[in-house]
């Protein structure tokens, strides 16, 4: 009886995520661009958004933009974390709780400031704008992943390179990086996600021209309905679940290596 | 070694400077001033932005969306803690497939996610349609609060089960081995020992929910339309079409203040709860 | 006597306002297995970082082989350390761990392999080449550690409590085989413990230290039979320190009474700690004792009882196999030889 509650609860919680989804997906197939009419299969939608001359820039920028900006914040933030772990205590505590400040805040509020800083500053918003909030929300994240990695190695293992002939750069190169490559892998997956979902802070900071998916899709939305964007969605969710497949079954093919 | 290291984070303290503490300070400037502001020489000082806010207008509008972000994470969390429960339950193998088709949706981009919800709430969207077709009455959900609220929980139920299925799946089992052995039942262990040692899961579930909920305008432009207004509108407004930005300024001051205050009065609850032990409810 | 090695000439070390090694001066001899043994925070891991390149004197000289090395860093120096908790690489398997130092030198890769395999035949490793160090044991890492270290020839090796984190079975074997190595490799040990019984198994040379100052240095016979003051005595087994007063050359008084000792080379009527053993302590008839005193708790420690006798207006530790009950009047018994004569302590 509990048994079968849990699995009814469970089942009604992912009609509840998915239904909109499907609903979507079914659309995406349907002849007619009218939402409660079925006019028969077909793929027509499919072909529409890849002529979609907008969609295709919107996701190249959204692209172009998550990869350079988790790149650069990666490695700001791996080296910025290294720093931070070997400040004195109050200075620690101080960069960390500012570090946390993006985190915390409202992307709204993250948003707006930073426009209000490029425009003082005189900076045409677009591309530089956008790709200079992304890299600034990224890095926090970043920073907060290596962190742990760092902590988690033994105090030591530096100094044992050391005492085993390395320079220092050596040293840093051959064992520190390797042995917080875990966190720093991790920061970047969250950087590029956090990137290619970003919607408000890129919003307020683009300029005429520079749109990536989210803000298209908000434009869009506004509008109207777009057949297309359902053809988009059912790709998204595609690729979504192919990647998370793909990840699951590396992960628990990992797990068997270590005996 | 140690101390040359740390030279490592300076130039990211500058960063920091540049592009998180300036930014913050020059919003708080907006707030406290009147003027041109694309002429320096004609801003002064004003409370008057501040003044505004306290319009019954826009308190209103404040109220609304506190009003409208309490009820999704109330949701979120009464829908969201059994589901954690269950997966930490389920056998190890079935446990991570579960829990990644919970997150497929947030890998989702989160405009096509709400776009979602307005093809099944629009007025002639899936719902109607199915409804007239069984020959009942239609409803309009959409535009409205109803709407908005489904898609906060919608968007953001995720962030609530996650950090406490985190908590559970860390509970030691002999605790809950120890709870039974020293005579408590199922129900008792779950409100004597589980759920306390939960608290710091659904506190940062909380806030994961409430936070985003308070300030988002894009849930409730799309699901909303534009008679439901809530303070991300507002703020968002001020700066893309009146271009009043120390109103708006003003606004994301006291949208931070009050963020702040509620996550305080957060941690203090959680710490009371350390303190007492058995939980209040 | 081979020549020394390592000097350490007036080194002073301060964190802050803290000093952590205050002024001291320390030889170490070729082939030398000595042992830095105090409580914690009595500057011997600091000691051993310092000569390990870690930390830089604040004042005074550290000389490898009569040359001044205060400011050669670690890379430049040839000698090798076991760290604490080991340090190993997490990332690399034990081959490439031993292989680190080894790559940085360029050593050929048939000369390299032939090092590594030597040293994983010394530390009973073998076959554990592609093995990822997390999977090893406390045990193995240990050795997975010395070896990484050895296979470098350094000409010194420090150790710093490299036992620390195994269990009391492995760590009496790991001493054995430490010791065995030490001898089979032929170089110089330094060893960092705060376990006195481990600084008196394996050490040629024991250094007590305590509140960064050098206390004792000796033999490990030496330091248990002559602790030079009242620090070493408490701290090196388990002793009696009884205050007296040294009448003469050959003759202290204390519980009440003169005895003989061996004794000699203090002031007239110096006032003095004495030490004896417990297990220099024999009990016999009251009247036949030279101090009478009351048991007052006995507790059974395996290889002898324990007992507290309270006589003479102090309460001493008597270890023995001759067990007597609570409340039974005896006599104490020992011989001059027994009786240790040091100058009262600060």
């Amino acid at each position: 009886m509990v048994k079968f509650l849990k699995r009814f609860y469970l089942s009604l919680i992912f009609i509840f995520l998915y239904a909109p989804i499907l609903v979507l997906i079914i659309y995406s197939f349907n002849e007619s661009k009218s939402r409660g009419h079925w006019g028969g299969f077909t793929l027509k939608w499919y072909g529409e958004l890849f002529r979609d001359r907008d969609i295709i820039k919107a996701l190249y920028y959204t692209f172009l933009v998550a990869l350079l900006s988790s790149i650069i914040s990666t490695v700001i933030g791996t080296f910025s974390a290294i720093g931070i772990h070997n400040m004195g205590h109050f200075g620690k505590k101080l960069a960390l709780n500012i570090n946390y400040l993006p985190v915390l805040n409202p992307d709204i509020v993250t948003g707006i400031a930073l426009m209000t800083l490029f425009i003082s500053l005189r900076m045409q918003l677009g591309f530089l704008t956008m790709l200079l909030s992304h890299i600034m929300f990224n890095i926090p994240y970043v920073i907060l992943s290596v962190l742990p990695k760092l902590k988690q190695m033994n105090k030591h293992t530096t100094e044992a390179a050391l005492d085993l002939g390395a320079t220092p750069s050596y040293a840093f190169r051959k064992v520190v990086i390797p042995e917080i490559m875990p966190g720093v892998i991790t920061g970047a997956l969250i950087a590029f996600t956090l990137s290619i979902d970003d919607f408000v802070i890129s919003f307020f900071n683009t300029g005429p021209g520079v749109t990536n998916l989210s803000i298209h899709v908000f434009s869009m939305a506004r509008k109207g309905v777009k057949p297309s964007i359902n053809a988009l969605t059912t790709l998204m969710l595609l690729t979504v679940v192919i990647l998370l497949l793909l990840i699951n079954k590396r992960t628990t093919k990992g797990d068997e290596l270590i005996p | 070694m140690k101390n040359r290291a740390k030279f490592l984070a300076y130039p990211y303290l500058v960063w920091m400077a540049i592009f998180i503490v300036i930014p913050l300070f020059l919003v708080l400037f907006y707030s406290l001033t009147k003027g041109n502001i694309h002429d320096p020489s004609s801003l002064s000082f004003s409370l008057e932005s501040y003044a505004r806010v306290f319009e019954v207008n826009y308190l209103k509008v404040i109220w609304k969306s506190f009003k409208l972000a309490f009820i999704s994470t109330l949701f979120c969390f009464v829908l969201g803690y059994p589901v954690a429960l269950i997966i930490s339950t389920v056998k190890a193998k079935y446990k991570s497939i579960l829990l990644m088709f919970f997150l497929v949706p947030i890998w989702m981009n989160f405009l096509l996610r709400t776009y979602a919800w307005m093809s099944i709430l629009s007025p002639n969207g899936f719902i109607n349609r199915l409804l007239s077709f069984l020959g009942l009455p239609t409803l309009s959900i959409m535009p409205g609060q109803t709407a908005v609220v489904l898609g906060m929980i919608y968007n953001f139920l995720p962030f609530m089960v996650l950090p406490i299925y985190t908590v559970l799946s860390k509970i030691d089992r002999s605790v809950i081995e120890a709870a039974m052995d020293l005579g408590a039942n199922k129900i008792r262990t779950f409100f004597n020992v589980i759920f306390p040692l939960t608290v710091p899961g659904i506190i940062s579930g909380i806030t994961m929910v409430f936070m985003p909920a308070v300030s988002t305008f894009v849930i409730s432009r799309l699901l909303g339309g534009n008679k439901e207004l809530l303070i991300g509108n507002l703020i968002e407004q001020q700066f893309t079409v009146q271009r009043d930005w120390h109103f708006g300024s003003a606004l994301s001051i006291i949208l931070m203040i009050m963020i702040l205050i509620s996550m305080a009065v957060m941690s203090k609850f959680e710490s009371d709860n350390d303190n007492g032990g058995a939980p209040t409810w | 006597m081979s020549k020394k090695i390592i000097e350490l000439n007036n080194v002073t070390k301060r964190y802050n306002d803290v000093t952590a090694v205050d002024n001291i001066n320390l030889y170490i001899r070729e082939n030398e297995f000595i042992t830095l043994l105090g409580p914690s925070g009595c500057g011997k891991t600091t000691t051993l970082r310092m000569i390990g390149g870690f930390e830089e004197p604040d004042e005074g000289d550290i000389l490898f082989d009569g040359v001044r090395i205060n400011d050669v860093p670690p890379y430049k120096r040839n000698i090798n350390t076991v760290f604490q908790r080991y340090a190993l690489f997490t990332h690399l398997n034990v081959y490439e761990n031993i292989a680190f130092g080894l790559r940085i030198k360029k050593v050929p890769k048939d000369e390299m392999d032939r090092r590594i395999k030597r040293m994983l035949k010394l530390v009973e490793l073998e076959g554990f080449e592609t093995r990822h160090v997390d999977s090893l044991s406390g045990g193995q890492q240990q050795r997975v550690a010395i070896a990484r270290a050895l296979v470098n020839e350094p000409k010194v090796l420090l150790l710093d409590e490299p036992l620390g984190a195994l269990d009391l079975k492995l760590r009496k074997e790991m001493q054995i085989e430490l010791m065995n190595m030490q001898k089979n490799v032929g170089i110089t040990f330094i060893y960092v413990t705060h376990d006195q019984e481990e600084a008196l198994t394996m050490s040629d040379t024991v250094v007590v230290m305590n509140k960064g100052i050098i206390q004792q240095v000796g033999t490990p016979v030496d330091i248990y039979n002559e602790p030079e003051n009242r620090f070493v005595a408490d701290f090196i087994g388990e002793s009696n320190i009884i205050e007296g007063i040294m009448h003469e050359d050959y003759l202290v008084e204390f519980s009440g009474r003169k005895f003989k000792c061996l004794d000699k080379g203090f002031q007239q009527n110096e006032p003095v700690d004495v030490v004896i053993r417990p297990e220099d302590i024999d009990i016999t008839e009251p009247d036949k004792g030279l101090i009478q005193g009351v048991v007052t708790s006995v507790v059974f420690k395996g290889v002898h009882y324990e007992m507290m006798v309270e006589g003479g207006g102090f309460e001493y530790m008597i270890q023995s196999t001759d067990m007597q009950p609570v409340g039974v009047n005896v006599g104490l018994t020992f011989e001059p030889e027994d009786i240790h004569v040091m100058k009262r302590g600060s």
